[in-house]
């Protein structure tokens, strides 16, 4: 078990920010904290990290007991969403300086250093300063920065929150790649699931200073635990009472086997997806999920009235 | 944490010592002996004089330096033409340079062996030891205010909304009027009161080309100097409060005006 | 539209000539007489005037009294400004509006605060009118806010994240102060020390009524010019004059030096 929280509680002024929160996270994984602002989910990092103490419950790192030690101690490496860089300093000594703060010799951070750089793909930049960096590799500097101290655990804060889509996309792949090269425990915090899903083994789900769900992101998909875990994790139409994903509903051409009648609204055509948008007879609107060919062989058109089926749904009592 | 009450202690001790205690000192030593001997001290007729003549030099002053600094700061940050480096590197110079060195070099120019002297003594205009002397020393003091706050601020803002006037078609002179003159207006309003304090205040050139004769070419400070030289110390004080009273009034301006990040000189917790 | 584009803020050479001629009228001119003034009997002239025993001694005592309000000023001003950033307390707005006193108030009338407050006529028995530390205590009087405002931006602007990410590193308190926050905050000390000392080394009207002008002993540089002038003696004069020139400037482009080395890694 590399890290545990038990009912760690934090309060700022009358704000809830951790609301009892207990996690686990398995060494080895990469575990996502997912969830909308004001969740607590950067607050419960940085618990973690110890940059910030809880009013009750306890952390444990490796087994051990951390709730008092101090963030220098926990051998956390940690990485900020404005990625924190010492300005002053070039990218190499950025990178260099956990280890030159613990008196390496000299031959021995130049190699570290070198490997790092090689591993985040900044070779060649050592010299330059951080304000000389895109943003895309300045975040890969504070990687390599935080990983320099070999630590037990990886704590990233919304660490591509700042970048632009095409960016992050690349680097969403490329941390998953580098968290199987390095195998380091990592822990992810970001707001957006779509991210969350793609590169975390488990996802914690937050909400209001507590935890939603807790599971690997198929399970939250497939059998979230509530409305808001459903209504986060993906795309959501309401049929009556009933939660159902876009997908799980059938668009069929006759009153046979169907649920009930509607009218197309809208056809939009997103690639290989095609959403199109219903309004049924209650003047309810439903949104279905059809791949490309399932469309065209409906042949649907604007003002088009027919049939609704659901394969599969979730009621919340 | 016992360090940080050290550190507080410190610092404000050493203000206490330093600032406090002495400035306090003028209040109290003016009115020791009453209202009375204060007003008769503020009334006497070379003190009236010696005030009026500061803030007539004042008066004159402001405007004009105010002027530079806008044309200056507008030259160095926009028009970046060959000579501007060496402009903003002098202009910094009146800030590091003492008044007696000013004083001097205004007194030799000016003098009658002085390059412009001879030529004015010749038509008979006095420069020397009168109004004009003085206000081309308290010039030179307080030139570098307006430009200095200027400076920054108009490089910050950047030349985009003057580049979106020009192209919905307004002349140079309406860009100045309407754009960047109200951009740099706060910036101006701070360079005003540390021109205006430094121009009130000026003794040590001033001192030197004035020829501080009472009732004609002393200026307040130099009525302060000239009370203590003659004993007379609730004259002195009396001056002193006046011109203390004006400096608070400056640094409630200042602390208004102040750029903001300083103002609340407190970091963003 | 590039006519409207080169000429966004018009009429430059005007602007420009304008500026570079009030300039030299009022700053440059004045002092281009007071050079040719002190070397108008030609260099060694020059020397023999500035180096004579009187001259020299104010000199050398000057750049003594600025040498020791440096290092004062270094280390109250930054605890100051430490205090007013990092600390929280009642009247701290009060107390960092105070600290530009010193800028506001007339040097004249700070001189004779300091005298009534630790001359002869002082209620708490101190005297040191017509002492070195007389002048001492005047010239840590008006060059008090210098440093204070020169590393009061600097630390709050100091990113928190920075001595976080350090923290999270492995470094400990004296080492994030020593490799984070000292790097950045040590130009902007050296830049109001270099200030506070071109101050100190021309300031007169706040030493002129304590430091009672006896040569050799309290007689600082700005007193020695202003004595030569009133006895006449203008070449001698200008000949200091010239050397406190030189200073400032030296100052000047040292401080311009500091600040293009600090911002080197942000270009």
């Amino acid at each position: 078990m590399a890290i545990e929280t038990r009912s760690v509680t934090k309060r700022f002024g009358d704000f809830v920010a951790l609301d009892d929160v207990s996690i686990k996270v398995e060494s080895d994984s990469l575990t996502a904290l997912l969830g909308p602002s004001g969740s607590g989910k950067s607050t419960l990092l940085r618990v973690i990290a110890g940059l910030e103490t809880p009013d009750s419950g306890d952390v444990f790192i490796s087994g051990k007991e951390a709730t008092a030690v101090k963030p220098q101690k926990r051998g956390v490496g940690f990485v900020f969403q404005h990625y924190a860089p010492f300005k002053h300093m070039t990218v190499r000594e950025n990178v260099a300086f956990a280890l030159k703060i613990r008196r390496r010799p000299k031959a021995e951070i130049r190699a570290r250093v070198d490997e790092l750089l090689e591993l985040v793909q900044l070779s060649g930049l050592g010299g330059r300063y951080p304000a000389q960096l895109s943003g895309g590799q300045r975040q890969r500097m504070a990687l390599a920065r935080a990983l320099a101290p070999e630590p037990d655990v990886l704590l990233l804060d919304e660490p591509f929150g700042a970048l632009d889509a095409r960016v992050r996309k690349e680097l969403r792949v490329w941390l998953r790649r580098l968290h199987e090269e390095t195998h380091t425990t990592t822990i992810l915090v970001t707001h957006d699931q779509e991210e969350a899903m793609e590169v975390a083994d488990e996802v914690v789900l937050m909400a209001r200073g507590r935890v939603e769900q807790v599971g690997p992101p198929r399970e939250l998909y497939e059998a979230p635990a509530n409305e808001f875990v459903m209504n986060f994790v993906g795309p959501v139409t309401r049929v009556g009472d009933a939660y159902v994903r876009p997908h799980d509903i059938e668009i069929l051409l006759s009153p046979e086997g169907a649920d009930s009648e509607a009218m197309v609204e809208r056809i939009v055509h997103l690639g290989f997806e095609v959403r199109v948008e219903l309004v049924d007879t209650d003047g309810e609107e439903l949104s279905v999920q059809l791949t490309r060919d399932a469309a065209t062989e409906l042949e649907l058109a604007r003002g088009d009235v027919v049939w609704v089926r659901t394969r599969s749904s979730r009621v919340f009592a | 944490m016992i360090g940080k009450y050290a550190v507080r202690f410190t610092a404000l001790g050493y203000l206490a010592v330093i600032l406090v205690a002495p400035v306090s000192i003028i209040f109290w030593r003016a009115f020791e002996h009453g209202l009375g001997p204060f007003w008769a001290a503020i009334s006497n007729p070379y003190a009236v004089h010696a005030l009026k003549l500061t803030v007539m030099v004042t008066i004159v002053v402001v405007p004009l330096n105010t002027a530079f600094g806008i044309a200056c700061g507008i030259a160095i940050v926009r028009h970046r033409m060959p000579g501007m480096g060496l402009v903003n590197a002098i202009v910094d110079l009146p800030m590091a340079l003492s008044p007696v060195v000013v004083g001097l070099a205004l007194y030799l120019l000016y003098g009658r062996d002085g390059w412009f002297g001879g030529w004015l003594f010749a038509h008979n205009i006095r420069v020397l030891f009168a109004f004009p002397a003085i206000l081309l020393a308290t010039l030179f003091v307080s030139l570098p205010f307006v430009v200095r706050e200027v400076v920054p601020v108009l490089r910050e803002i950047g030349i985009d909304q003057e580049e979106a006037a020009a192209t919905l078609g307004s002349s140079a002179f309406t860009t100045f009027r309407k754009i960047t003159l109200p951009s740099i207006r706060w910036a101006v309003a701070y360079g005003v009161v540390l021109t205006t304090a430094r121009a009130l205040g000026e003794f040590g050139a001033v001192a030197i080309v004035s020829g501080g004769i009472a009732g004609q070419t002393q200026t307040l400070t130099q009525y302060v100097q000239a009370s203590y030289e003659n004993f007379d110390l609730t004259g002195a004080y009396a001056a002193s409060v006046v011109l203390a009273g004006l400096a608070i009034t400056t640094l409630f301006l200042m602390t208004m005006l102040r750029p903001k990040e300083e103002r609340s000189g407190n970091r963003d917790a | 539209m590039p006519r409207a584009r080169r000429r966004a803020l018009g009429a430059p050479a005007l602007t420009s000539g304008l500026a570079l001629g009030y300039l030299s009228v009022i700053v440059l001119i004045p002092l281009a007489a007071l050079v040719a003034k002190a070397t108008d009997g030609g260099w060694h002239h020059f020397w023999q005037v500035a180096w004579n025993p009187e001259s020299r001694a104010a000199l050398e005592l000057t750049l003594a009294l600025s040498g020791m309000i440096v290092v004062i000023n270094a280390f109250f001003g930054t605890a100051l400004a430490w205090t007013l950033v990092r600390d929280d307390f009642r009247g701290k707005k009060l107390v960092n509006s105070l600290i530009d006193l010193p800028f506001a108030l007339p040097t004249i009338v700070a001189g004779l605060t300091l005298l009534a407050l630790y001359g002869p006529t002082s209620g708490l028995g101190i005297n040191i009118a017509y002492t070195r530390a007389g002048i001492l205590a005047a010239l840590l009087f008006v060059t008090l806010p210098f440093v204070v405002r020169t590393v009061q931006p600097v630390l709050i602007e100091l990113d928190k994240e920075m001595e976080e990410a350090a923290a999270s590193l492995g470094a400990g308190r004296f080492t994030i102060f020593r490799r984070i926050i000292f790097p950045v905050f040590l130009p902007a000390l050296l830049s109001g020390v270099a200030l506070a000392f071109a101050r100190a080394m021309g300031e007169f009207g706040a030493v002129i009524l304590i430091a009672g002008n006896i040569p050799f002993k309290t007689e600082v540089a700005s007193l020695y010019v202003f004595q030569r002038i009133n006895s006449d003696d203008t070449t001698g004069a200008a000949a200091l004059a010239v050397l406190l020139l030189a200073i400032s400037l030296a100052v000047l482009l040292l401080i311009g030096a500091i600040r293009r080395w600090a911002t080197r890694h942000d270009r």
